[in-house]
């Protein structure tokens, strides 16, 4: 057992701080996970959905316009192009197959802005699995859009009104419906969070992104970029375009949400970046950094963008920080509301108010030269669902 | 007072052991000594108290309601301790919190504090055995019982592993899902019973309510039940609450004692 217990962390952080009831399942996914991972029908069926149904590859676009006014050759990785207009499906679509492939009859997962839980209706819907989605009662509100995406699917989504009523608390309600229907369930976590396998099998599934990148940029550019810039709330899409340059010399910048400020409260951050000013702590079944207050008390995140707002943080992506390998940094609120203006008016992308995060670290880190000469960043969804949100900011 | 001499006392008088739940600081830490004395006048054998976690993942809508009051009164882990402190108990106080509580304050610090204030026991519903290693030897230097939880799920190998390690009781979770009142007695709470081999004490929880679900368990091989959300619910509504726990206490009592006989 100690040998498995090593694989199951990043350093000292990741294992496995869950309930009993879920050890077994847990060891049951990890175990289907290694055996259809690198088995050639498994990816031949997983290639086929990403190519014909998702629309993979996304493009690497060359932002002409945008380079000139930030003074920096920028590349944008077109997830926002995916279907559904996220990467979100990349993971949804893999564990969605995987959990065909164990004969789990039920999905359930969390979504935060609906976009995780958009992936997981279309892929219950491709595979026929039975999808239900806890959402905070206060997001079923703020993204009623997606809520309607969702049901239109066939998926049953479950308000939830414990706590703050956010992504951490339908997070909290999915692993209480893991622990009673363990048996028939595959609980489909968004991000490269949770207990192990999750954090390591959901960067797999979202390596497609930095693999395609670099194919993409040798043709363009004959050679890897100087950084890689994404927004970071779990940390999925940053994880997935950064962990295929990992062994490489390209620097990686993880940017979280600022919010309206790095202040926090007993109760509250003001921000959400985790990786910024967190502290080691246990969240969610991992060990990483977490916000919280002097007594362990998990405290409420903010940003304007729901899919940041989260207190942990990927337990792979601490451990990168920890060692020097990613830089965490941030923008807040306002700076990434400038940032989506440009993208729009300049390149004619309407980005989501997530990437916009990472956009907008471009746009004052270009001028310090710590990005280099060419920068990709990773647009990792688009703005259609924010369209409310900026509306209301203009006023 | 230790959880094993508990066990031994009750077992030499056949009773099965009552261990009652509630949380600390729910709604008010000066509340929860007034509640502590009414269980125990009740006759409960052993107090479990809840340290109050943000994100109880392990718990019921009942038991959420309840930590929920207890932040919201303004309990922390300090306060925790002050108020254990002065319960001056003649039985075993046993812990029941999340892992971050314990790991922010240290594992050490917090076994140290646990043995000064008069807690035999720590429960930790996110901690499998597979993360206890260092938890588990700040209990052993503080002659703390680490109580491990087994659930129907648990494979043979895992079983054999908590078995070794648990000292105090082994804490059977009697069905899949979070705690909560249910008006039955899952089936597969005896065959979780008869699984469990070891001659640390057995005790069952996990939607216990009335003497009668208490008797059939005891009946059923345990050597206690553990109930919590009942006497939560009790809290929740707020009225005559003292009283009223003692006498769900006693109907418990009454109903794990009758059986061995």
């Amino acid at each position: 057992m100690a040998n498995k217990l090593e694989s199951t962390k990043f350093g000292k952080y990741g294992g496995q701080f869950v309930p009993e009831v879920l050890m077994p399942a847990l060891e049951e996914l990890t175990e289907y996970y290694e055996k259809f991972k690198d088995d050639a029908i498994f990816n031949e069926e997983l290639d086929y959905y990403l190519r014909d149904f998702a629309g993979r590859p996304s493009p690497l676009y060359f932002a002409k316009r945008l380079s000139k006014e930030y003074g920096v050759k920028i590349y944008l990785k077109r997830e926002d192009l995916v279907h559904g207009g996220a990467h979100k499906l990349n993971n949804t679509l893999g564990q969605g197959l995987l959990a065909k492939y164990m004969g789990k009859k039920r999905i359930i997962a969390e979504t935060g802005a609906g976009q995780h839980g958009t992936a997981c209706a279309m892929a219950g819907a491709t595979f026929g699995i039975n999808t239900e989605v806890y959402m905070g009662a206060k997001d079923t509100v703020r993204q009623r859009m997606n809520v309607y995406r969702m049901e239109l699917m066939g998926t049953k989504v479950i308000p939830v009104k414990s706590g703050s009523q956010t992504l951490k608390d339908a997070i909290n309600e999915a692993m209480r419906d893991w622990v009673a229907n363990v048996e028939t369930t595959h609980y489909m976590i968004g991000s490269v969070v949770g207990p192990h396998p999750f954090p390591t099998m959901v960067r797999d599934f979202q390596s497609v992104i930095g693999k395609e990148v670099r194919t993409q940029i040798m043709e363009k550019e004959g050679r890897f970029p100087d950084s890689i810039v994404a927004c970071t709330g779990g940390g999925s899409n940053a994880m997935g375009i950064f962990y295929p340059f990992i062994e490489e010399d390209v620097d990686l910048f993880a940017v979280e949400a600022g919010g309206s400020g790095m202040k926090t409260t007993d109760k509250e951050a003001l921000h959400s970046a985790t990786l910024c000013t967190g502290e080691d702590g246990v969240l969610h079944g991992m060990r990483t950094k977490v916000l919280q207050n002097k007594y362990g008390q998990i405290l409420e995140s903010s940003s304007i963008a729901a899919g940041l707002d989260y207190a942990g943080v990927g337990p792979e992506l601490a451990y990168l920080a920890d060692i020097g390998r990613l830089k965490p940094c941030n923008s807040m609120d306002s700076e990434a509301l400038l940032a989506f203006h440009d993208l729009c008016r300049l390149e004619g992308i309407i980005p989501a108010l997530e990437s916009s995060h990472a956009v907008a670290y471009v746009r004052k880190a270009a001028a310090t030269g710590e990005l280099g000469d060419i920068v990709v960043i990773n647009i990792s969804g688009r703005g259609d669902k924010d369209l409310q949100t900026v509306m209301g900011m203009r006023k | 007072m230790r959880i094993s001499e508990k066990f031994r006392q009750l077992k030499g008088r056949k009773e099965g052991a009552l261990i009652a739940y509630i949380c600390a600081g729910d709604p008010t830490p000066a509340a929860t000594k007034e509640y502590v004395t009414a269980l125990v006048r009740g006759g409960v054998d052993i107090i479990e108290l809840g340290l109050p976690f943000s994100d109880p993942v392990a718990d019921g809508p009942t038991i959420q309601a309840g930590i929920q009051r207890a932040l919201e009164g303004g309990m922390t882990p300090d306060i925790f301790f002050r108020t254990i402190n002065s319960l001056k108990l003649h039985i075993p106080i046993v812990v029941m919190t999340y892992y971050n509580l314990i790991f922010k304050r240290g594992l050490e610090k917090f076994a140290k504090d646990c043995a000064a204030s008069g807690i035999s026991g720590i429960i930790v519903p996110d901690l499998p055995p597979e993360e206890s290693d260092e938890l588990l030897q700040a209990c052993k230097e503080n002659d703390i019982d680490l109580i491990y939880l087994v659930a129907p799920t648990t494979t043979k190998e895992r079983m054999d592993r908590i078995l070794a390690e648990g000292t105090g009781f082994i804490y059977l979770v009697a069905r899949l899902g979070v705690t909560g009142v249910r008006s039955d007695v899952a089936a597969s709470t005896g065959e979780l019973i008869k699984r469990v081999k070891t001659n640390t004490p057995k005790a069952v929880g996990f939607g216990i309510s009335n003497g009668q679900q208490a008797a059939r368990i005891i009946r059923a091989g345990a050597d206690g039940v553990i109930v919590g959300s009942a006497f939560v619910d009790i809290i929740a509504k707020g009225e005559d609450v003292a009283a009223r726990l003692e006498a769900l206490a006693r109907e418990l009592k009454e109903g794990a004692e009758v059986a061995i006989n």
